[in-house]
């Protein structure tokens, strides 16, 4: 049993870092959001496998919580807004897809050297989830630099926050109103965001980062 | 307990600091005098504590520890020895300021720019010397609004010091291992961060600026006693925490010593600015003291401790001179501002006559700092001279050598400064008005002048009777180099030894005596065989009875020489002169250029580079979010290959 657990808890951190790399290669939008949904379906059910594996009961209600939230709530927003917005069809062109897939695989293979030596005292299960949530979060972080267009930027930062989840889950004794806290004022950056997106689109006709950026004052 | 009482007077300055603003801005009358008086009495406390605490021995010394300060860890302070003599140092500065200031305030336009700040600034110095750990100490400079530069410096001294378990107690430090290397890294830092705040070359810049800007009386606690609280953290890590020093600590602190010396005088010599001058002045007799110190360092290395001794009760015995005569000097420069509302020497002149009691006090001031026999100055300086001449027994060649040379270093330092202060004094009191404001000075207010009346007295005792301030400094020699000087007999002739009588001694007193009756007898002999009555004559005027005060000798034409013999060397000074072609009715001129080569060989280059590189940089303004982004990004992943490399 003591194996099993181990072995699915992986499989399910694993499949995080799958679905990131899943999410690094789509590049259009609605496929991106769709991936999004699935790599928060993926973390609530490694948070429910560690309730189950830890006996904590109160990881459930973070399960249940990344579940609504970020699986259904903020993917659905999202895809309205982007109908709306009328991006669907954009295609974003930052940097080949092979040169990023290729620095994905490195940035996780240097969170494996930094994490495994760094945390080889904690528990196996501990060990390996914090590891490959700083993978998750590399690859949140690298989606949001090669991305040109401000709602995949916006994905790249919760898939970024869904590793964080992941890491916290894994080591033992996160406290729930922590946890609470960080998704409310993840939802609340997400109005405010979407808030700004309308704006920005309302002045600016588009919502091209790169475009925002030719706006900008005092440039020589 | 002193030190509790000590802990009371700082926590009352620091009441009066809060109190002073909210004094000022109702405008009250009588701000200036409270103010002035709370601090004078409270340094007065202070100063008590110190005594108490330097002569009384042991029974009045002690250690307070207070949960105030860093969570956990409290704040330790201490009074020991070495603290206590600066506590004396600090505070008898603070108290004739104080009084001086009474006076002196009242003219002040803005009393609210200096009020709040002048109590704070005393209780920041004297928790400077108070405290007994680290943070507290960086805390206190802080306070002090120092450069940032020299506090980093400090905080990297003192966290080398306390090592990984991070133990910042002196008392923690001064039992812990220390390996050599970076025993050696702490002295350089303290030189950076004590150096840049007492005004060691090449770290000196900063001051003749700074002093000179500040009321006078802030002046006189900015150069006769702050720089002491900087020489004090030197000692204190240097001598007392940092470990067994090794022989190379000296030549470091020899060659700054030496090179601050020289180089302030030099730069004092040709100053038109009064203050400025005493500013400069300020970098020659730190550079004095860090002598000694070195000399210290070079025979507590070799374990000479009699020598050790010698020179460090010497060095710290100047610093404490240093701040009675520049106190003074400071003092003396606002009575001529308050009278005059000049600083410029080229336009004063004059002045014994309308100013007799400032003339005479600033003269005695102008003899201390020259290192004139029977007063102070000379007694410290002759003791640093004599650690000098100690030195053929010291086993390193590179010593050997050095010591002489710094030696004679000093001496050049010590005849330049006579020079100078001939100088400022001829210039700015004797010979004829330079400009209607020195025609039409007026003395100042009673409190200046009786502060300055202790000023000078207490350098005159300190000239005569040396003996029992010696005596005094002997437990602070005993705690940083294990040795003392011999004990000062009170008779014969009041007279102090170095190091033994056969060698060499030194009387004050029959020196004062001989003086006093030689210039008796002369003044005797010339009323009496040549004219009884006082007569005033046209000094010699070249047959020109009514010469404007322009032909007079003026202060450039005094440094002349010096200029001359230093100035290409020190100074790249350049002399060009255009003469006007036959027929043209242009005045011929003389144009003279001087180059300051330290800023121009160490801090142009660092003013070159930081611009350089702010251009580069100026790039980072004008990125897009996504370049932001991937700048955070690759730090972080830059950090994370560094992990894992080391790790």
């Amino acid at each position: 049993m003591e194996r099993f657990s181990l072995d699915a808890a992986h499989l399910l951190a694993g499949g995080m870092v799958l679905v990131s790399f899943m999410m690094l290669y789509q590049n259009r939008i609605l496929g991106l959001l769709n991936v999004f949904a699935a790599h928060a379906v993926v973390l609530s059910l490694s948070v429910a496998w560690q309730a189950y594996v830890q006996s904590a009961p109160h990881l459930f209600v973070t399960a249940a919580i990344a579940l609504i939230l970020k699986a259904i709530i903020i993917p659905v927003a999202l895809h309205h807004m982007v109908l709306r917005l009328g991006v669907h069809r954009d295609i974003e062109t930052v940097g080949g897809i092979g040169p990023t897939m290729l620095m994905g695989i490195g940035l996780v293979a240097l969170s494996m050297v930094v994490m495994l030596p760094a945390a080889a005292e904690a528990d196996p299960i501990a060990r390996e989830d914090l590891a490959l949530a700083l993978s998750v979060i590399l690859l949140g972080l690298l989606i949001m630099v090669t991305r040109q267009n401000a709602i995949s930027q916006i994905v790249g930062f919760m898939s970024l926050e869904n590793g964080l989840v992941l890491a916290a889950t894994g080591a033992r004794g996160m406290p729930l109103v922590v946890e609470i806290s960080v998704a409310f004022s993840v939802l609340v950056a997400f109005i405010v965001i979407g808030v700004f997106l309308f704006r920005i689109r309302e002045r600016f006709d588009t919502i091209d980062t790169q475009a925002l950026d030719d706006f900008r004052e005092g440039r020589e | 307990m002193p030190i509790v009482a000590a802990l009371l007077s700082v926590a009352g300055l620091a009441g009066v600091a809060v109190v002073a603003p909210i004094l000022t801005a109702r405008r009250v009358a009588w701000a200036t005098p409270v103010v002035y008086g709370a601090s004078f009495v409270l340094a007065a406390v202070l100063l008590i504590c110190g005594l108490l605490a330097l002569l009384g021995g042991s029974a009045f010394q002690g250690t307070v520890h207070l949960p105030v300060g860093l969570p956990w860890i409290g704040a330790h302070f201490a009074l020991d020895p070495l603290s206590a003599a600066f506590l004396v140092i600090v505070d008898f500065g603070a108290v004739v300021a104080s009084f001086y200031a009474i006076g002196y305030g009242a003219h002040e336009e803005e009393p609210g720019r200096v009020l709040p700040f002048y109590p704070a600034f005393l209780a920041g110095m004297n928790l400077v010397v108070l405290s007994a750990d680290a943070e507290n100490r960086r805390a206190g400079y802080v306070y002090l609004l120092m450069a940032s530069f020299g506090t980093l410096m400090l905080l990297l001294g003192f966290g080398l010091l306390a090592g990984p378990d991070g133990d910042y107690a002196f008392s923690a430090i001064r039992t812990a291992e220390h390996v050599p290397w970076l025993s050696g890294l702490v002295l350089v830092l303290m030189l950076l961060g004590a150096g840049s705040k007492a005004g060691l070359v090449p770290l000196h810049v900063w001051l003749p600026l700074a002093h000179p800007a500040a009321p006078s009386h802030v002046s006189a606690l900015m150069s006769g006693v702050m720089t002491k609280v900087a020489v004090y953290g030197f000692i204190r890590v240097v001598f007392d925490l940092a470990g067994e020093p090794a022989w190379w600590w000296a030549v470091l602190v020899l060659i700054l010593g030496a090179g601050s010396a020289v180089l302030g005088v030099l730069h004092a010599v040709l100053q038109r600015d009064l203050k400025r001058l005493l500013a400069y002045s300020t970098v020659e007799n730190i550079g004095i003291v860090f002598i000694g110190l070195g000399l210290g360092l070079a025979f507590k290395t070799n374990g000479m401790a009699g020598a050790a001794a010698l020179a460090v009760t010497a060095s710290i015995f100047h610093a404490f001179n240093h701040s009675l005569f520049k106190s003074l000097l400071f003092f003396g420069a606002g009575n001529v501002l308050t009278g005059t509302g000049e600083r410029d020497i080229e336009k004063l002149g004059g002045l014994v006559h309308r100013m007799p009691e400032t003339a005479y006090l600033f003269l005695g001031g102008c003899l201390a700092i020259s290192a004139l026999p029977p007063l102070n100055g000379f007694v410290s300086e002759w003791l640093i001279l004599q650690a000098i001449l100690l030195s053929p027994d010291l086993p390193q060649w590179a010593l050997r050598f050095l010591v002489p040379a710094s030696g004679a270093m000093l001496a050049l330092a010590a005849a330049l400064a006579a020079a100078c202060f001939v100088r400022a004094f001829g210039i700015t009191f004797l010979s004829r008005p330079r400009s209607p404001a020195a025609e039409t000075a007026h003395e100042v207010s009673r409190w200046q002048i009786r502060a300055m009346y202790a000023l000078l007295a207490v350098c005159l005792i300190a000239g005569i009777f040396p003996g029992p301030f010696l005596d005094a400094l002997s437990p602070v020699s005993q705690m940083l180099v294990a040795g003392a000087m011999p004990k000062q007999p009170i008779l014969p002739h009041l007279s102090i030894i170095p190091i033994s009588e056969s060698r060499s001694s030194y009387s004050g007193f029959l020196v004062f005596f001989f003086i006093m009756m030689a210039s008796w007898a002369a003044i005797r002999v010339i009323h009496n065989f040549a004219s009884r009555a006082v007569r005033r004559a046209p000094p010699w005027d070249c047959g020109f009875p009514d010469a404007s005060p322009v032909t007079q000798y003026t202060a450039n034409s005094f440094a002349q020489p010096i200029r001359r013999v230093f100035g290409p060397i020190a100074f790249r000074a350049k002399i060009s002169q255009t003469m006007p072609q036959p027929g043209d009715m242009a005045p011929a001129r003389l144009t003279l250029s001087l180059r300051d080569l330290i800023w121009e060989f160490i801090y142009a280059p660092i003013e070159g580079a930081v611009l350089y590189a702010a251009e580069r940089l100026n790039i980072l303004q004008f990125l897009t979010i996504r370049s932001y982004l991937s700048l955070v990004f690759a730090a972080l992943v830059l950090l994370l290959v560094l992990v894992a490399t080391w790790a």
